[in-house]
Formats: structure tokens, C-alpha cells, sequence
């Protein structure tokens, strides 16, 4: 192996002399192993041989505001150091004073490419609280789930996109966009939002699906897998896209386990580890559908675990949908979507009328009047909100990126008296120094874009 | 600016003003500053659905110096808002500014100590875009609007006549409350 | 409030020579002995006695908040057995324990089994032995460590900062809370870096929200805030910060200045 460095004899140590120009080293061949051990013990490396290179906070690849101080000598890495909270909104302290229900809208932007995640998550850690965690609907855990992996697969290609547009292939990140506009446009018809849904809320989720939403949802899926394949053949076998990241980001099982690391990550490392499965939530045990598992611990081998994920919760939401047609749309009194109890349902159905979206005629007939206690509920929820006994919860999710956990701590009163996310991006991102380390430069690029954080829910 | 500072004031065509914001209109090249949830809707528009390279607008400039418009996308907080300022600085005249987004507009809904509340306590903008996030089609609108701003702006002397006019009309803005005389229980 | 107060003149002898009516004056006494209603001119020699209307004495709150009283909440303990298995866990512990000498209530406060999850309330000092087993003993094994997190209990004296640690079993799908307390004069809790060394930003980020000092931690700074910033924003003491938000004609104040319903 030869390189452009000056030439010395190999191995050279600290006794050898300096020639004017610093320390000289010559490689002849398959002794890189030794220089570099003699350079690192020499420690003695004037400007110009290590050199310090900021990357960030603004920079196109760095997935959102990170910015990295790298340590480099030559094209290889020495130390990498992440930079975070340039995206800190104070979203846990903004939501201890707001109520529960409001906190809802807070908690959604954290990770924002996948807002679901983060409400169903708070949603659940909240109704573990207040003891209705088997009372919630189940049409709403159905929607719920729906949802979730529409998101899943949305993030996904959030995820796959920008990593084909950072290593250059801009094809890759318009491909994957097309296929999750028509998922936005999903989320439009069923939640109202593209993103940031405040949809779900603690005991159900706030509204029913419109009507057309299920055929909708079959012509998505009827085009969907094509799309899918589609970028799969563009991907897959790609010789470039294969060079720039098969062997690249190493992080195997014990560096997993040390740092934490869940979610796509983990299960490239080989281990089968999915909440879904092991510690359901939301009915998950009644779903067929597999976790896609490599062992490769490269940054090539998360991107087949997500791209698998993607088939897998496209699946997860075709049942959803047979399933939610099975029950027939009857109506809300028989099958509502949000949990009945007038203490801590929400109230209202929302319905577009001349002035504007607001609740429904018949609910403010019945509220004005036929029941004076709806009334009171009704005012009582919107104004002050439910209370939450007293005591703590945390509820774990398998989200897109890992294991998202929220641990919400309650005093009794309607506002929450401390929430925190246990965001899998923050933890994730920790182990950027373990798979960029002692790599070349380039190959930064590609090991962030297979963590896929999010800065929104590393900062929050 | 330019060669229209070089020429005697009055030599200066209305025409070459025309000529001038038709083409600085035509390819404004963002540097996306993106950093939130409204990065998103940023890429959404640049993606197949919402083009935005139908403006030119595809070639997001990675560098600042070779920027023309910096989309403000996302909250900034307090340890972003010196980078936004650096990366403002760095951009070569003539420059604008988008604020995409309620949270780059005016904090949107974080109020509190860790977010700038509004973006043009930083840098000056010119188009407000409100949203949470704004819709594609909402950005597309901002950018036309803008584009008709790029296209009607002034050069060389006209130019500083027009700032000048524009921040005596900012000057004479009442203020949007006025609090109520004392005792009279308002 | 207009009222009494602005038409009310000075002195007695004055105002009733000079108030004395022109109009036609009403009959006084209606024969049956019923004195008439005084006339208001005649009260007005009198002091004020009531002012303002709907008894409203003092803040103008017309919620009916203004007479809450919340009380703290009391610390609990769980009674054995504690369910499901809690108490395999807990047994478990306290073999390992035992093993390495320490005392069952040496190391741990209290163990609370509540809405289906486990905390152990851990001394601080005992905390990186008592995380230690459970990471290695095979009855354990909670490998995962999900971060720790800060609580701040304002009213606690004694023990107001809190740091709450979720520890997952992946070899016995179990889930596991151990919850540290420190006092607001000495908040020093060891460090978990050498257990856990996910902990590292996590701890980072708890010093730099709640003021914990970390012992033991390789690089304790600021993660989220910038470098120089004063204060650990998490805490109760800390404002929220926000601005009052002008509108055409209003000023809304910041939401921790708002009418609270807590």
C-alpha cells in the first residue's frame, strides 16, 4: 500500500530524527497498522497533521441542526464529538403547564417525522395513569395502529430519501418523496394535518375515519408495493450505493447493548428485539407481520431493515383496514372512538358547518338541551381538563427509530407535573463516535444517515 | 451594487430595473435553513408533487455565499440564533428572507425561554409565512409573492429611495395595543 | 365603580340645606304608620358602608379556585407481594445483595409496586453497586438501560431532586424503575457511566436541566443549552420564560402568567 505521505523507515519511533518539515514516515506495504501506532504514540502532532474541522450546525447532510467537530488526520477520522441542542424548544417544560389533553399538540412536534409515534406513546403513559388503559375503544386501538405504521413506513423513507440525496443519488430522495406524499395525503384525509396531528388523545383518538377514508386507504395500498419494489430495484443491488455503505458504521451487539441502542439499529446487529412482539401495546399481539432481522451491523444493513419494515407495516395496515370494514361504519354510540366516560372523554365530535369546524349540531343539542350534565362535563373538560391520580407511568413504544418512552409524572392535578422522553434519536446518536471513528471521512456521511436521528427528538 | 452605481444618477432605465428583477426572480436559489418540522414541508415542496424546480428553485445552495433567499424553516432557539445570524452574513446581496412557518414568524406556540420569538428579532424578513406547518402550496404562494417583490425592486438611487420610504411608512405604524388610562377599569 | 362615592359631598350641614328637593314631595306615611323609604339624598350624609357589586372583595376571581388547597403527595410504600414479577425482581435483589454484603435497607428506601410497574427507591450511595446487580446478576440481567431523567419536587424538602432510571430486561422481558433522590443543598448523585454507558448524555442532560451533579461522570457539561447559559431551566424555580403576545387590541400574558386550574 503506498501513500502520499513523505517516507521514513516503517515503524519509525520516537528516536528517529526529524527532518525539517516534522516527523516522516514511509509506507511500504501492509504496515499501516504500524504507522499508525507510531504516530499515535509519538503524540507529538504539530497544526497541519491533525486538523479540527467543524461540520455543522447548519450543513446539508448532518439530517437537521447537529453539528460534529471532527478530529482528523488526513481522510481518517481520529475523534468525532456531536454538538446537540441547537433544536432545544423546551417542549417538557411547556407541557407542564398545559393540560393533559393540550399536551398532546405539544408532544407531537418533538419527533417530527413521526408525530403519531410521540402521541401514542404520551397517550398510553397517560391512560396507564388515569387506569383506562383496557378501556380505550378498540376501534380506537385499530385506528391507532393504522396510523403508527403509515407513519412507520412514512418516516422510513424520510429516512432512506435524504440518505440517497447525502451520498449523492438525488433520484433515490425524489422516489422516496413520491411515495410518501401519497402517505401524507393519507394522513390529510384521516387526521386533517400532513404532520403534527394532535390526533391522538388520551382514551381513544379524537375523531372517526371520514368516509372514503377506507377505500382511500385500499387504493393507497393496492399501488403501494409497486413503489416499493420500485426503489427497492433502484437500491438494493446498486453497486454505488452498496460501496458507500456495506462495512461502513460498524456497531455490533455489545456496543449496541452499551449504548443503549434500539430500534433499526439493534436489529441489524442480529438481535430480533421489537416491542411489537415482545411487550405489545394496542393490540399488537393480533397482527401477523414480521421483523426484519440482519447481521450484517453496517450502515447497509439498517437501510434493509427499514426498507423491510416498510412491507412489513404496509401489511400491518392492510389488516387494519379489513379489519376496521369488518365492524361497518355504525355509527359512534356503538362504536365509538373515544373512551365513555364523561369525566375523561373527550367531548365533542367535531363537524364542519357554515361558520367553520366546530362541534357537531347534535352535540350542542344535546349538551344545550336534553342533558345538563353533559353540559357540565363538557365545559369542566375544555376549561380545566381531566385529573390524573396522582403517581408516575412510563410507557414504551417500538417507534420508527427505536424505543420511544415517555415517563410522565402526575400530581393529581389537570396539568402534568413533569413529563420526559425517553427519545430514541438522543440515545441513538450517542454512539456516532463508536461507528465514525478510526473510518474515513466520507463514511460519516452515510453512518449518521443509518442512525437516522432527528434532531427534534434529540433536543426536543 | 454594481454598474448602476458606476452611472450617473437619472442615466438609469426603468427597464433595466425590469430586466433585472425578471431575472433575479427567475432563479432564486435558496439556502434552506432548515431546521424543524417545517424542513419537511420544505422538502415535500422541492419534492415531485410540489415542484419547486419549475422556479429554479431545486438547486439548494449548500454554501451561503452562493445563496440568494434563506427559507428561516423550523423554531430557532437560543443557541441557533448566532449561527443564523453568521449564515445571514455570509449570504452576498442581494438577499432575502421567508420566515416559513408561525414558529420562525413569532415563536409560534413555544413561548418561552428557549426559542427566539420571531426570526426578524435577527434578521430582517420579507415574507412572513404563517402555518404549523405550512402546507407546500402555502410555501409556493410565499415564494411567488416574493417573486413579485424580487421583480419590483428598485436600483442604484431608486433603490435608496425606496428603503428610505419604507422605513418612514414602518416608522408611522401605530402600536397593535394601546394600553387603557388608568381607573377606568379596561 | 361610580356610584356613591362621587356624588357624595362633603359634610352634613352643608349638603342638606342646600339638596333640599324641588319637585312635588311625596306624603309622608301612608296612615298605617309605615315610615317611608328615606329618600337617597338623605343617605348621602351617611358613610359607605358596601362598595363594588357580587361581594367581590378582593381578587376579581370568579372562578371558585381561589379556596383550592392542594395537598402533597405522600410518599408510598408497597406491601408485599407485589404481583406479577415484582417479586422474583425483588427477591432477586436481595440475594445479590446479601452476596456483597449489603443490606437489603441499606440500599434501598422503599419499593413501590403501583399501575402495573416497579420502582426501587435506591440511596444515592449505593446507587452504582445496586445498578451493577442489576445488570449482571442472571437472575436480573436488565442490560438496557433506557436513560435517566429528573424530576424536581419543589415542595420535598430534603429531597428535591429526583433522577429516575428505566432499566429493560431483554433476556426476561422485564421492565424496572430505580428513582434516586438528592437534596436541593447537596445534589450529588453518582454516576452510571461506568454501569451504563448510555447514561453518558443522559446525565448530561440532566445536569444541565435540574442542576444534579453527576460524581464520577468523564465530561459533565451542557448538551441542550448553550455553553454559557446561567440556570437549569427544568426546574420549578425556573420560569417558563414566555412574552405576552400582542394582538389588535389585546394583550394576552405568557401561559404561566394565565389563570391556572391546577
Amino acid at each position: 500500500m503506498t501513500s502520499s505521505m513523505p517516507h521514513a523507515p516503517a515503524g519509525a519511533s520516537d528516536a528517529d530524527d526529524e527532518a525539517a518539515e516534522g516527523r516522516v514516515y514511509t509506507v511500504s506495504g501492509e504496515d499501516w497498522d504500524e504507522i499508525i501506532a507510531a504516530a499515535n504514540e509519538a503524540r507529538d502532532f504539530e497544526s497541519g497533521e491533525r486538523l479540527v474541522v467543524n461540520m455543522g450546525p447548519q450543513h446539508p447532510s448532518t439530517h437537521g441542526v447537529l453539528r460534529l467537530v471532527l478530529t482528523l488526520e488526513g481522510e481518517t477520522v481520529a475523534e468525532v464529538r456531536a454538538a446537540i441542542g441547537y433544536l432545544h424548544t423546551g417542549i417538557e417544560k411547556n407541557m407542564e403547564y398545559r393540560t393533559w389533553t393540550q399536551g398532546v399538540t405539544f408532544c407531537t412536534r418533538a419527533d417530527y417525522l413521526m408525530p403519531i409515534f410521540n402521541e401514542v406513546v404520551y397517550c398510553l403513559a397517560v391512560e396507564r395513569l388515569l387506569g383506562i388503559e383496557d378501556r380505550v375503544p378498540e376501534r380506537a386501538q385499530i385506528i391507532r395502529v393504522l396510523l403508527m405504521e403509515l407513519n412507520r413506513a412514512a418516516s422510513h423513507l424520510a429516512g432512506i430519501g435524504p440518505m440517497g440525496f447525502e451520498l449523492g443519488a438525488t433520484t433515490i430522495f425524489l422516489q422516496a418523496l413520491r411515495l410518501r406524499e401519497r402517505m401524507l395525503d393519507l394522513f390529510e384525509l384521516i387526521t386533517g394535518l400532513r404532520m403534527n396531528h394532535a390526533y391522538i388523545r388520551p382514551g381513544g383518538v379524537v375523531q372517526d375515519l371520514p368516509p372514503g377514508a377506507l377505500e382511500a386507504i385500499r387504493a393507497f395500498l393496492d399501488s403501494a408495493p409497486k413503489l416499493v419494489h420500485d426503489l427497492r430495484t433502484l437500491i438494493d443491488a446498486n453497486p454505488v450505493f452498496i460501496g458507500r455503505t456495506k462495512g461502513v458504521a460498524y456497531l455490533d451487539l455489545a456496543g449496541c447493548m452499551a449504548l443503549g441502542v434500539t430500534g433499526p439499529m439493534l436489529r441489524s446487529a442480529g438481535l430480533p428485539w421489537d416491542l411489537r412482539k415482545s411487550q405489545p401495546y394496542c393490540g399488537y399481539e393480533t397482527y401477523d407481520f414480521d421483523v426484519p432481522v440482519v447481521d450484517t451491523c453496517d450502515a447497509y444493513g439498517r437501510y434493509l431493515v427499514r426498507i423491510g419494515e416498510i412491507e412489513e407495516s404496509l401489511k400491518i395496515v392492510r389488516q387494519c383496514v379489513d379489519r376496521l370494514a369488518s365492524r361497518g361504519s355504525v355509527g359512534s354510540e356503538t362504536d365509538p372512538v373515544m373512551i365513555r366516560d364523561a369525566k375523561i372523554g373527550w367531548p365533542a365530535q367535531l363537524s364542519l358547518g357554515p361558520d367553520g369546524l366546530g362541534p357537531s349540531p347534535e352535540h350542542i343539542a344535546h349538551i344545550m338541551g336534553q342533558s345538563m350534565e353533559a353540559l357540565i362535563h363538557h365545559f369542566k373538560l375544555i376549561t380545566e381538563g381531566f385529573r390524573v391520580p396522582a403517581g408516575q407511568a412510563y410507557a414504551a413504544v417500538e417507534s420508527a427509530r427505536g424505543e420511544l418512552g415517555a415517563h410522565v409524572v402526575s400530581d393529581g392535578g389537570t396539568r402534568p407535573y413533569r413529563v420526559h422522553f425517553r427519545d430514541p434519536s438522543f440515545t441513538n446518536l450517542q454512539s456516532v463516535a463508536a461507528l465514525c471513528e478510526g473510518g474515513m471521512v466520507a463514511d460519516i456521511i452515510p453512518a449518521i444517515a443509518s442512525i437516522d436521528p432527528v434532531m427534534g427528538g434529540v433536543d426536543r | 451594487m454594481g454598474i448602476e452605481e458606476k452611472l450617473p444618477s437619472g442615466v438609469l432605465l426603468t427597464s433595466v430595473e425590469k430586466a433585472a428583477g425578471w431575472a433575479r426572480a427567475r432563479s432564486v436559489w435558496p439556502a434552506t435553513f432548515g431546521l424543524a418540522c417545517c424542513a419537511i414541508e420544505l422538502f415535500m415542496t422541492g419534492g415531485p408533487k410540489h415542484d419547486l424546480a419549475r422556479f429554479g428553485m431545486e438547486r439548494a445552495s449548500n454554501t451561503p455565499r452562493q445563496a440568494d433567499l434563506m427559507i428561516v424553516a423550523g423554531r430557532v432557539s437560543q443557541k441557533m440564533a448566532p449561527v443564523l445570524r453568521q449564515i445571514y452574513d455570509q449570504m452576498a446581496d442581494p438577499k432575502w428572507v421567508i420566515s416559513m412557518g408561525v414558529c420562525a414568524s413569532s415563536g409560534g406556540m413555544f413561548n418561552n425561554y428557549a426559542i427566539v420569538q420571531g426570526v426578524d428579532h435577527i434578521v430582517p424578513v420579507d415574507i412572513y409565512l404563517p402555518g404549523c406547518p405550512p402546507r407546500p402550496e402555502m410555501l409556493l404562494d410565499s415564494i411567488l409573492k416574493l417573486h413579485d417583490k424580487i421583480m419590483n425592486m428598485k436600483l442604484g438611487k431608486n433603490r435608496e429611495r425606496e428603503i428610505t420610504e419604507l422605513e418612514n411608512a414602518r416608522l408611522g405604524l401605530r402600536p397593535l395595543h394601546v394600553a387603557a388610562p388608568e381607573g377606568t377599569g379596561l | 365603580m361610580s356610584g356613591p362615592e362621587e356624588t357624595h359631598k362633603a359634610g352634613p350641614e352643608e349638603t342638606h340645606g342646600a339638596q333640599a328637593p324641588q319637585g312635588p314631595v311625596p306624603p309622608v306615611g301612608d296612615g298605617d304608620g309605615n315610615l317611608p323609604a328615606r329618600l337617597g339624598e338623605e343617605r348621602l350624609a351617611e358613610p359607605v358602608i358596601r362598595s363594588g357589586m357580587f361581594g367581590v372583595q378582593t381578587t376579581g376571581d370568579t372562578s371558585g379556585y381561589g379556596r383550592l388547597r392542594v395537598h402533597k403527595v405522600p410518599p408510598i410504600e408497597s406491601p408485599r407481594p407485589y404481583g406479577s414479577y415484582f417479586d422474583e425482581v425483588a427477591d432477586a435483589l436481595g440475594s445479590a445483595l446479601e452476596a456483597a454484603g449489603v443490606g437489603f435497607s441499606d440500599a434501598i428506601e422503599r419499593v413501590v409496586a403501583d399501575r402495573g410497574e416497579l420502582t426501587f427507591y435506591v440511596r444515592r450511595e449505593r446507587l452504582p453497586e445496586v445498578a451493577a446487580k442489576f445488570r449482571d446478576d442472571p437472575a436480573l440481567r436488565f442490560e438496557l438501560c433506557g436513560g435517566v431523567s429528573g424530576v424536581h419536587y419543589l415542595e420535598d424538602t430534603g429531597r428535591e431532586l429526583h433522577a429516575v432510571y428505566h432499566l429493560l430486561s431483554i433476556t426476561h422481558n422485564r421492565r424496572v424503575r430505580l428513582e434516586v433522590s438528592a437534596p436541593d443543598a447537596d445534589p450529588h448523585i453518582p454516576s452510571l457511566v461506568g454501569v451504563y454507558p448510555t447514561c453518558n448524555w443522559h446525565e448530561r442532560e440532566t445536569w444541565d436541566f435540574f442542576g444534579i451533579i453527576f460524581d464520577g461522570h468523564p465530561a459533565l457539561t451542557r448538551i441542550e443549552m448553550p455553553d454559557d447559559w446561567k440556570g437549569h431551566p427544568q426546574r420549578k424555580d425556573y420560569p417558563l420564560g414566555g412574552i405576552p403576545v400582542e394582538y389588535r387590541g389585546a394583550k394576552i400574558p405568557p401561559p404561566e402568567e394565565r389563570r391556572n386550574y391546577a
